[in-house]
């Protein structure tokens, strides 16, 4: 017995081997060394690599005011970027839930951007955002509304990320509302209709409290996406205009490929390791204790 | 999809049988009518964009912000032939495809095997060992590219394909996949893997042999999600390629621009269609399991 248990173990540790090397080596290797960069002065042009103790997160904290700008756009991206994502989502959830000819080809539609690549998607939206010639302007015009440079104008780039980005990926967050309406219980539905329910009551008394559970995953998903956005500030905005589109994953790379700075970039890096680390654990212990979503 | 006949007739007795006469006929058709435009309305901005995508690869450049027409002015091919003159585009499509395909493969053998480990091998740590793995999900790439770079860099492997095959699998993407396997193992009844091995049979053999075929689909769903997370990568590439027969696709896409960084409209969205299209078209064929696939890793990542 003992050495069949003895067996079973090797050929664990032998499975899992391959793979735990791979991490060591290429996530947490590079997680260690991130911080052991941030407390050096590296430059990737010239080579240098000093000793330089805090100095970084002096810098950051009290020299670099665009690392202030870049926090408050990330916060700015992230709460335009939630409410609407899950309203929308939910809206076309119900929506896409009711039965009419054709509903199959518009969950369909919804869902395309999904599967499509980011950088496709920003630059056919790039496009579509061009100044007086762009095809979102030139509609516009149309009804006689002027619009803006949208992607130049420092007060409405960041809008137009959101809303390409929001598009994107609501296909996503719709299965997943979908998933929970057709999980919801005809019978109470019934019972709050023979209470005399109206269909605005049954709605927001009924449906939404008993979505809520779902809401609040969907939203996190979107909070801990929102991090995710390198791609279309990088086809769309560069962190542009005016640095009103400069998020904390492109300021990163701004700093680390773009002005070779690669110790301060990794100070950043840290900080957007502790933010990844604090919505992930958010987001497990909301999972465990209010929700199990099971396909 | 459901825009066959059979699907109107269902529709069509509800206006006619029902027993409430004109007036409510009418109202019904009006909710409808309102109901398609509501429709249409939402569908807008998840259409639009393909729309333009598509027509813009049918013009030439001079046409291609004439934005209110909605067809060219005449269907213009030049632009499929000069996306593969302006740069080595074919190659870039090769690359892009190849590297995804062996990631790919490299990720399901890995990943498959640890999740066996996981769900059905007992062995000192292996919780602990899960964790640490999934940690994986939660870290974006941008906290630990710079650290990869001067890795990569430091093994000559800058301007190589290798760390856009390697780095993923132990990333977001082995991570997903290694979950995906383990979630599934733990469900298969254990009367199925104690005969064989009575028999004799290893755990290699019952891994192989038994429980691998059994995770058709579940394999096929994580071929598609690493698949795809691949094909899409560009921060990685960004960082690591800068020979151009190097490129992958998005790279690629990025670089249709005239000497003063400028887009080359026509051909940036002709290639842009060229690359998503298909993509679209095996989205449509397998669409519920891609859904599925990318609804998982979403709750689990």
């Amino acid at each position: 017995m003992n050495k069949i248990l003895r067996n079973e173990a090797r050929a664990g540790y032998l499975f899992v081997a391959p793979q735990l090397v791979g991490y060591l080596i290429f996530v947490l290797g590079p997680i260690i060394a991130v911080f052991v960069f941030s407390f050096h002065d590296r430059n990737l042009l010239t080579g240098a690599n000093i000793f330089v103790g805090l100095a970084n997160y002096r810098r950051m904290l009290q020299l670099d005011p665009l690392f202030y700008k870049t926090i408050w756009n990330t916060l700015v991206f992230t709460a335009g970027l939630v409410p609407l994502g899950v309203v929308l989502a939910l809206v076309l959830a119900l929506v896409s839930y009711e039965r009419f000819r054709g509903v199959q080809v518009f969950r369909t539609i919804i869902f395309a951007p999904v599967v499509t690549s980011a950088v496709a998607w920003a630059i056919v939206w790039r496009f579509l955002l061009q100044g007086q010639q762009g095809a979102i302007n030139q509609m516009l015009a149309v009804v006689g509304i002027s619009g803006p440079d949208w992607l130049r104008d420092p007060s409405t780039a960041m809008l137009s990320v959101i809303v390409s980005r929001v598009v994107k990926n609501a296909g996503l967050n719709v299965v997943i509302f979908l998933a929970a309406i057709s999980n919801l219980p005809e019978e109470i539905f019934e019972a709050a209709r023979i209470d005399g329910a109206n269909d605005r009551q049954l709605f927001f008394r009924v449906k939404v409290p008993m979505l809520m559970p779902t809401i609040l995953m969907v939203t996190i998903l979107v909070t801990i996406g929102s991090l995710k956005v390198f791609d279309h500030i990088m086809l769309m905005t560069q962190g542009g205009p005016e640095h009103s589109t400069m998020v904390l994953v492109y300021y990163i790379y701004h700093q680390g490929f773009r002005f070779f700075n690669t110790g301060y970039a990794s100070t950043l890096a840290v900080v957007l390791f502790i933010i990844s680390l604090l919505l992930a654990l958010t987001q497990w212990s909301v999972r465990k204790r209010v929700y199990h979503f099971e396909e | 999809m459901h825009t066959n006949g059979q699907y109107r007739q269902q529709a069509l007795p509800s206006f006619s049988s029902r027993a409430s006469g004109a007036k409510h006929n009418g109202a019904r058709i009006f909710s409808r009518i309102v109901l398609y435009g509501v429709l249409a309305l939402l569908a807008l901005p998840f259409l639009y964009p393909f729309w333009w995508m598509v027509m813009s690869s049918f013009k030439p450049n001079a046409e291609i912000f004439e934005s209110l027409r909605l067809l060219p002015r005449r269907f213009y091919l030049g632009n499929f032939v000069d996306v593969f003159r302006f740069q080595p585009f074919a190659r870039h499509y090769f690359n892009s495809f190849y590297i995804a395909v062996t990631s790919t493969a490299l990720t399901i053998l890995l990943c498959s095997l640890s999740g066996y480990a996981f769900a059905r091998l007992r062995f000192r740590g292996s919780n602990l060992l899960f964790v640490t793995l999934l940690s994986a999900l939660m870290m974006p790439a941008e906290v630990t590219i710079i650290p990869t770079y001067f890795l990569m860099s430091s093994l000559g492997f800058i301007d190589t394909h290798i760390p856009l095959i390697f780095v993923p699998v132990f990333g977001m993407q082995g991570a997903v996949v290694t979950f995906l396997m383990r979630q599934y193992f733990i469900t298969v009844p254990l009367s199925l893997t104690e005969a064989p091995r009575i028999d004799g049979l290893g755990e290699f053999g019952i891994f192989v042999r038994i429980m691998m075929p059994l995770a058709r689909s579940v394999t096929s769903a994580a071929v598609i999600l690493t698949f795809l997370n691949n094909w899409n990568l560009f921060l990685e590439p960004l960082i690591f390629i800068h020979d151009l027969r190097l490129f992958t696709l998005p790279l690629s896409l990025n670089n249709f621009t005239d000497p003063y960084g400028l887009p080359v409209w026509n051909l940036q969205l002709t290639a842009t269609a060229l690359a998503a299209v298909p993509i679209l078209i095996v989205y449509v064929v397998f669409q519920r399991q891609i859904e599925n696939a990318m609804v998982f890793s979403a709750l689990k990542g």
